[in-house]
């Protein structure tokens, strides 16, 4: 399968070895990836934050860049990217009466994939272990971001490609749906009550014991990340991709090695 | 200065009262959230209703097809609603009840008062209802010289306490039972002195107090959960039994219904009444259920009146992407699931609508070009739980990303230099709108890193973004983006297969 790599804004500036995780995942059953160069960001941000007007031209851009058919799906390492593509996009248009603009989102929004999706109702992954050689022996936990688990009801896919790991231990995280408090431009709007969910988050991963809580959504590990590492926690954040690419050869590095810089 | 252009007629007016904040959002959630008081025994409610919830509504295998049914009736009651409006005030009418139309919390304040007045009496009994809080009823009959009394436990707690309520289901969840204690020792007439905050002697105390009241009212005020157009029929759902007091005991009674909780006929009542005490209390069935239809000779009120009252609901009703939220049957179950209203309490939503409802219903119900409740649909870091749990499936994220792009835009163009985020929102289009460009933007990675220097994290940050770094680190970013790393050195890995399966 040609698949198209939407490596998103924040893990291409930020993040890029859970993007380069995400190649070899796919690559290594066989796939091969392309990543459409003009590719920016889904428009979430300017969306969310009411600045319609000027989301209209990253969603064109997004249109532009994976409008062509030379790829069979497209896959981003992050929920709430696929959920901007998915149902922001042709909501824009219609907003400017684009028509043409709504046929081509809506088409890319269908072939457009969040990793774990991807994996499971594709790809057929099951067992991590097995089938991509997954290997990380470390305790672990595990947040469920909020526009991957409601707007794209990835229910346990995530989880269970987790938990299918080699050597993992997986630790339920407690108020595990519970938002981190993020949401974008509202950690700077709302900054208080986004600290106070955050702190929330943190004392959960924290009574956990585990060193990592991995997760699908990089701009929710940022946030969790960011918590985590001011408030002196001996835990830190990993994005799902990284450790469903860690293998005994190649490993993914320990949690306490990740603390500094929290890298997710 | 308003504008009338012939052949278009003008907006319907924004609602008045008890709708708009005083203070930004911002602002009142930073105040509140340092009530360590009112966070823990919020959290404590809003869990365990939470969970009695989850509970009742899994047993129902139907439950998202009720949901669809609840919806679906909602949304033919607002294509329907003058008409429907016109059919039940001509059923109640022949059944002996009267209706009155109010425009705004003003008109029905006065409508209100004249009935009273009508009657001679000094004092009201009061049904809990969201309607008369939403006008501010008790405050304007205190100044016209009549005495309200709420009945409702909890919002009797609000009222001796001179406190607004916080919750629209739970007014008094904000207060423990020690503080309600005090309330009663200090503002109740005739209380026993030796009152301790146990529960039953709590209750015992109002229950004496109120006794007396619902006995001596002439005169009763209530809202209504529902009004069922073919028969003319009124609804109050309750757990107490105070509203079947002041329903059937007093010779007047006045019901304050918002136009917008109509159904169209009896059988669809059904379904709310599956949806509604589910949702509220986590009950299968809440425990008293009160149905009028205008006057009965010789049983309950003899004069029976009907305020239908309006109040910005034409005006959610004019917004197409908005007018959803018009479905809500004041259930709470958004504000129960919202992280955000968990940790700020209803108090600094300012409306009488808070949580996640009430940030889209009163902005759409004053208009949120008015600036009073624009920082209200900010309120929320979209996780989407209110919508998950909403029983008549009311897109609150959506709505509340369609209210943010109204209020950016009703900024736009004004001759305010922009802002912070204008600014950030226009460099973040140019960098979004263009590979190239976020790839140029990207290659000053390596002087984020400087400045993250060797701790390799980021703790301070100038402007809007200091916001963030109040609380939070951001890691050093990498030496290149992953843009850089594909063009230059991506080599393909062989896959598993070829290797006999990787090890």
């Amino acid at each position: 399968m040609r698949i198209a790599l939407f490596a998103t804004c924040i893990v291409d500036a930020m993040y890029p070895q859970t993007a380069q995780a995400t190649v070899r995942i796919l690559e290594r059953l066989g796939h091969e990836i392309i990543f459409p160069a003009g590719q920016a960001c889904c428009g979430q941000m300017h969306i969310n934050s009411g600045y319609l007007d000027e989301a209209k031209p990253v969603v064109e851009n997004h249109a532009r860049a994976f409008g062509a058919d030379d790829y069979d799906v497209a896959v981003a390492p992050s929920g709430s990217c696929v959920a901007s593509v998915k149902h922001q996009h042709p909501m824009i248009a219609r907003r400017y009466g684009d028509a043409g603009l709504e046929e081509r989102t809506t088409a890319i929004g269908a072939r457009t994939y969040e990793l774990s999706q991807l994996l499971t109702d594709v790809l057929g992954i099951t067992d991590a272990a097995a089938q991509l050689g997954s290997h990380y022996p470390h305790q672990v936990t595990y947040h469920s971001s909020c526009h991957g688990m409601r707007l794209l009801k990835l229910e346990d896919r995530q989880l269970d490609l987790l938990r299918s790991v080699g050597g993992i231990e997986v630790t339920e995280l407690p108020e595990a749906d519970q938002c981190c408090g993020f949401g974008g431009t509202f950690a700077l709007k709302n900054a208080e009550v986004s600290s106070a969910m955050l702190a929330d988050k943190v004392r959960n991963i924290e009574s956990t014991g585990a060193g990592l809580c991995a997760g699908g959504d990089a701009s929710c590990l940022l946030h969790i990340g960011g918590g985590l590492s001011r408030s002196g926690s001996p835990a830190t954040t990993l994005h799902l991709a990284r450790i469903l690419a860690s293998t005994m050869q190649d490993p993914a590095p320990a949690p306490e090695s990740l603390r500094s810089g929290a890298r997710a | 200065m308003s504008k009338v252009f012939i052949g278009m007629p003008p907006l319907p007016a924004f609602g008045s009262g008890n709708l708009n904040l005083t203070e930004p959002f911002p602002r009142a959630a930073a105040r509140e959230l340092g009530n360590q008081q009112l966070r823990s025994n919020l959290r404590h409610a809003t869990h365990t209703i939470r969970d009695k919830r989850l509970k009742v509504v899994a047993e129902l295998p139907d439950w998202e097809e009720l949901r669809d049914a609840g919806s679906a009736i909602k949304e033919s009651v607002m294509a329907d609603l003058p008409a429907l409006l016109e059919r039940f005030e001509a059923n109640f009418t022949a059944r002996g009840g009267k209706v009155h139309w109010a425009r705004d919390a003003a008109e029905a304040n006065a409508i209100i008062t004249e009935l009273v007045r009508a009657t001679g009496a000094q004092e009201v009994v009061k049904v809990k209802s969201m309607a008369t809080q939403e006008i501010g009823l008790n405050e304007h009959l205190e100044t016209e010289g009549i005495a309200a009394f709420e009945t409702d436990l909890a919002e009797l707690i609000v009222q001796l306490g001179h406190d607004k309520p916080s919750h629209i289901l739970v007014p008094a969840i904000h207060k423990n039972r020690t503080q309600v204690r005090d309330i009663f020792l200090a503002e109740m007439p005739g209380v026993d002195p030796d009152l301790t905050n146990d529960p039953a002697m709590l209750a015992g105390a109002a229950r004496s107090y109120l006794r007396s009241k619902f006995l001596t009212a002439r005169v009763a005020i209530s809202g209504a959960n529902f009004g069922i157009a073919d028969s003319g029929t009124l609804a109050v759902v309750e757990s107490e039994g105070n509203g079947r007091m002041c329903l059937t005991l007093p010779e007047t009674l006045i019901t304050v219904m918002g136009i917008e909780k109509l159904l169209p006929t009896f059988a669809d009542l059904e379904v709310f009444m599956a949806l509604l005490p589910r949702s509220s209390t986590g009950e299968r069935m809440n425990p008293y259920t009160s149905l009028w239809t205008g006057v009965t000779a010789g049983d309950g009120p003899q004069d029976v009146h009907l305020v239908l009252l309006d109040n910005g609901r034409s005006a959610a009703l004019a917004d197409e992407m908005g007018r959803s939220a018009l479905h809500c049957i004041r259930c709470s179950a958004c504000m129960n699931v919202c992280p955000v209203y968990e940790r700020t309490g209803g108090h600094a939503y300012g409306s009488t609508y808070p949580g996640p409802i009430g940030a889209i219903l009163s902005p759409l119900m004053t208009g949120i070009e008015a600036e009073e409740n624009n920082s209200l649909p900010y309120a929320s870091s979209l996780c989407g739980a209110c919508f998950d749990a909403c029983p008549v499936k009311i897109n609150i994220p959506e709505i509340l990303v369609h209210l943010r792009g109204k209020d950016v835009d009703s900024r736009r163009g004004r001759m305010k230099p922009p802002s912070q985020m204008d600014l950030l929102m226009k460099g973040a289009q140019w960098a979004f709108s263009s590979g190239t460009h976020l790839g140029l933007l990207e290659k000053g990675l390596p002087l984020g890193r400087l400045a993250a220097g060797r701790s390799k994290k980021i703790k301070h940050l100038p402007g809007l973004a200091a916001r963030w770094t109040d609380s939070r680190d951001i890691p050093a970013p990498p030496p290149a983006s992953f843009r850089d790393w594909w063009a230059k050195e991506h080599v393909p890995e062989a896959p598993i297969t070829q290797q006999g399966g990787e090890a």
